[in-house]
């Protein structure tokens, strides 16, 4: 039996997840139109590569990755694209991003596709094929797979899978190990491979003994080797990867250090399916299983099309009248979505349907009392309370070195604050605050150096100008003083000795390896140096032409 | 045309020691201050506060000659900076010199006639073209300064204020009211 480890702090708010795991995933039938978001990843936006009014065929790529960190998007059924233009997306600031919509022609007509066999498949065509069906973490993150699949010559040792999905309401990972478990297994494998890691380590939460038993049972039936499924106790957030790395390996991955420096990777079960459709069976990541629950009569999850509209998806789980949000994620870290319009993405594990019954307007915030539970729960041993009084003074400098980039934002320390204060929130707005002081000082940089270039270019453009005109006069002089002069002016007999020196010198150096020339060779060598002579003689006369004026 | 060939030879003889010597004599000794300055300043290259440059502002703060509130692009916050680092009281800005939203300049291709002018006059080289070219605007590059906008002889040169976008929004000030697990 492996010793398990603890982290730091944690909470434990009620799950309400039994709601949405009664039914098996159900299929959606094909929605009235998609809207499918050029940006569904971390990185650089993809760049459409369709037409409106082209016909596209389900997993045809419609958007290409643009840069190293970017991803591909692809039709998600086969039909016409109507439009490419800005929509509301899933995404917290509520503004428009570039999306696709695409009409379904209700045929679901495959572009021709196909897998590789992994085995024979060399790791860098894997990598290449995994961004070519835009596979990126589905656990939240977006970080496309292929990159998170280089280790960077770091030394893997354990790669972790993470199950665990601790924030209250989600299940879509629990419904898709109870029934996709042997897939999701085959991709770790092949992640394992491509880290060259020497154990898998997949960690679910205890209370979903469901799927630990599934995953359980489908290692023993694939044979997988050094593969452990491990049942971590239940308490949010022991999904975070720094924390479920924590728990299942003991290892702490210190502020500002990639897990993969100490040996360790995590990806996704949702991801690990993913990545096993996408080299298996050639399928790109067209669909995701979605935890639809909250104020709706029928909570359940549902295997959605990506760009899916939200109101035909909630539709779907009856959603009841008096919803007044919806939110994206779980209640702890989960956003607000702008809009029923907005198109299901790569990011959405869970849509939660809120009404003012189920989570009643959060009362004023008082001052913090400086009780510090904020500090005794959060799972980065940070000091909530230090970081909210800075952010909230604009002091972003000591935000950052009370290590406010180490916040994880899982929204701990406000669950149990007693002030009600919404401390994530201060967090996101520092955060933001600083990345944008990031981008402006990077800009201010490039903008410096480029006008410290001109002004330098102007400079020697201004230098030189003055000396060729003072070269030139100078020129004009000696030509002059030189017609007066005698033949034998010193100046034409220095000429002269150099170039009776440089005549001598080239008559010395003899040409190497002539001695054992075939005619042909020789040929060849006389032809070349007849075409030396003339191009000589042209830049003769060509120079001819450059002599300066004579000023008389 | 051997006259040429020593022509030449002198010239780039001459040249190199030229652009040597200079590079040594015009040499910017270092003040820290002034670059201390200069790194807070937003390097539009702008001219609003009355100087070809934020690096002669820098220079004219650091001796003294003028006051800390000029430069309209660095904005309050410019200001509040420029007061920390020397020690000093925030000034607000004075009459005219409030700061502008971000943009960028925009060049109306079809209307453009190659002239060159505002390349001239662009003080970080954000536009691209040749004479009697189409010229355009890399994005990217430009600062905003609107120094483009005068010389354009046939006004095609447009400022486009940067709107919030995706990359670019910013969390608000906490006024969202967080989410709690109901019991
Ligand atoms: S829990 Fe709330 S009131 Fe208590 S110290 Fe933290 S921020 Fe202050
Ligand atoms: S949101 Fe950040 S500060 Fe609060 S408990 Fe989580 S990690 Fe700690
Ligand atoms: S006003 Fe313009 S030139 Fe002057 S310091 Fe500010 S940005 Fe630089
Ligand atoms: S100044 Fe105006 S017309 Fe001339 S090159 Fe620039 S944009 Fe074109």
């Amino acid at each position: 039996m492996r010793t398990l480890f603890a982290f730091h702090g944690g909470v434990h708010p009620p799950t309400h997840k039994d709601e949405s795991t009664r039914t098996p995933i159900a299929q959606t039938p094909l929605p009235s139109k998609l809207v499918i978001p050029l940006s569904q990843h971390v990185g650089n936006r993809a760049v459409p590569i369709v037409q409106v009014g082209e016909r596209v065929l389900k997993g045809q790529k419609i958007g290409r990755p643009e840069g190293k960190l970017s991803s591909a998007v692809h039709a998600s059924t086969s039909g016409t694209v109507s439009a490419i233009d800005m929509q509301l997306v899933a995404h917290h600031s509520g503004l428009p991003d570039l999306c696709v919509t695409l009409i379904p022609d209700g045929k679901d007509e495959w572009i021709a596709h196909g897998g590789v066999d992994t085995k024979q498949t060399s790791h860098s065509e894997l990598r290449h094929l995994l961004r070519k069906a835009g596979v990126v973490g589905l656990g939240g993150a977006v970080f496309p797979s292929d990159l998170k699949t280089d280790a960077h010559h770091h030394k893997i040792k354990t790669l972790v899978i993470n199950g665990a999905e601790c924030e209250p309401y989600i299940t879509c990972d629990d419904m898709l190990m109870r029934e996709r478990a042997t897939d999701i297994l085959r991709g770790a494998g092949i992640l394992r491979e491509l880290l060259h890691a020497e154990e898998v380590l997949i960690g679910i939460e205890d209370n979903k003994p469901e799927a630990i038993a599934a995953m359980q049972l489908a290692v023993g039936q694939d044979k997988h080797d050094k593969m452990e499924v491990l049942s971590v106790p239940t308490m949010y957030p022991s999904g975070g990867a720094k924390q479920l790395i924590r728990i299942l390996t003991g290892i702490e991955v210190a502020a500002g250090v990639r897990s993969t420096e100490m040996g360790v990777q995590c990806f996704n079960v949702a991801t690990a399916y993913t990545v096993w459709r996408a080299l298996a069976h050639g399928e790109p990541l067209l669909s995701r299983i979605v935890t639809v629950t909250g104020n709706v009569s029928d909570a359940q999850n549902f295997d959605v099309l990506i760009g899916t509209p939200l109101d035909e998806l909630v539709a779907l789980a009856g959603s009841k009248p008096d919803t007044d949000r919806h939110i994206m994620g779980g209640p702890m870290m989960g956003v607000d979505l702008p809009a029923g319009t907005v198109g299901i993405t790569k990011a959405t594990n869970c849509i939660i349907e809120s009404s003012p019954k189920l989570f009643p307007p959060q009362p004023p915030a008082l001052p913090c009392i400086r009780c510090t539970r904020c500090t005794d729960v959060c799972p980065a041993e940070l000091q909530p309370q230090d970081l909210y009084w800075f952010a909230k003074a604009n002091n972003f400098g000591k935000t950052q070195e009370f290590h406010l980039f180490d916040c994880i934002e899982c929204g701990a320390c406000a669950y149990v604050c007693p002030s009600n204060i919404p401390l994530v929130q201060y967090y996101r707005y520092a955060k933001s605050e600083i990345h944008e002081r990031e981008r402006d000082k990077k800009a201010a940089d490039l903008a410096r150096e480029r006008h410290e270039y001109r002004q330098l270019r102007i400079e020697r453009d201004k230098q030189e100008k003055a000396e060729k005109l003072a070269q030139k006069e100078r020129e004009a002089a000696a030509k002059a003083a030189q017609a007066a002069a005698t033949p034998d002016d010193t100046q034409q007999r220095l000429i002269e000795e150099a170039l009776a020196r440089a005549k001598a010198q080239a008559a010395v150096a003899h040409p190497q390896n002539t001695e054992t020339l075939t005619p042909g060779q020789s040929a060849e060598i006389a032809a070349i140096e007849a075409r030396r002579a003339k191009i000589r003689e042209m830049a003769a006369d060509a120079g001819a032409d450059d002599e300066p004026p004579k000023s008389h | 045309m051997i006259s040429a060939l020593w022509v030449m030879i002198g010239i780039s003889l001459l040249l190199g020691a030229v652009l040597g010597y200079s590079s040594i004599k015009f040499k910017v000794e270092g003040n820290p201050l002034v670059e201390k300055i200069d790194a807070v300043l937003p390097q539009t290259q702008c001219g609003q506060c009355g100087y070809p440059g934020c690096k002669p502002y820098a220079e004219a703060i650091a001796k003294g000659e003028i006051g800390i509130n000029k430069c309209p692009p660095g904005g309050e916050e410019g200001i509040q900076k420029l007061a920390d680092l020397l020690g000093v009281e925030f000034q607000p800005f004075g009459e005219g010199a409030a700061p502008k939203g971000k943009a960028v300049a925009f060049i109306d291709e079809q209307t453009c006639i190659g002239c060159t002018l505002c390349i001239q006059a662009c003080p970080v080289d954000a536009i691209a073209g040749a004479a009697k070219q189409m010229h355009t605007i890399i994005a990217s590059e430009c600062t905003g300064c609107e120094l483009c906008l005068p010389p354009c002889p046939v006004d095609c040169i447009t400022m486009e204020s940067i709107g919030e976008n995706i990359t670019n929004w910013k969390w608000r000030h906490p006024v969202i009211i967080p989410i709690k697990v109901a019991a």
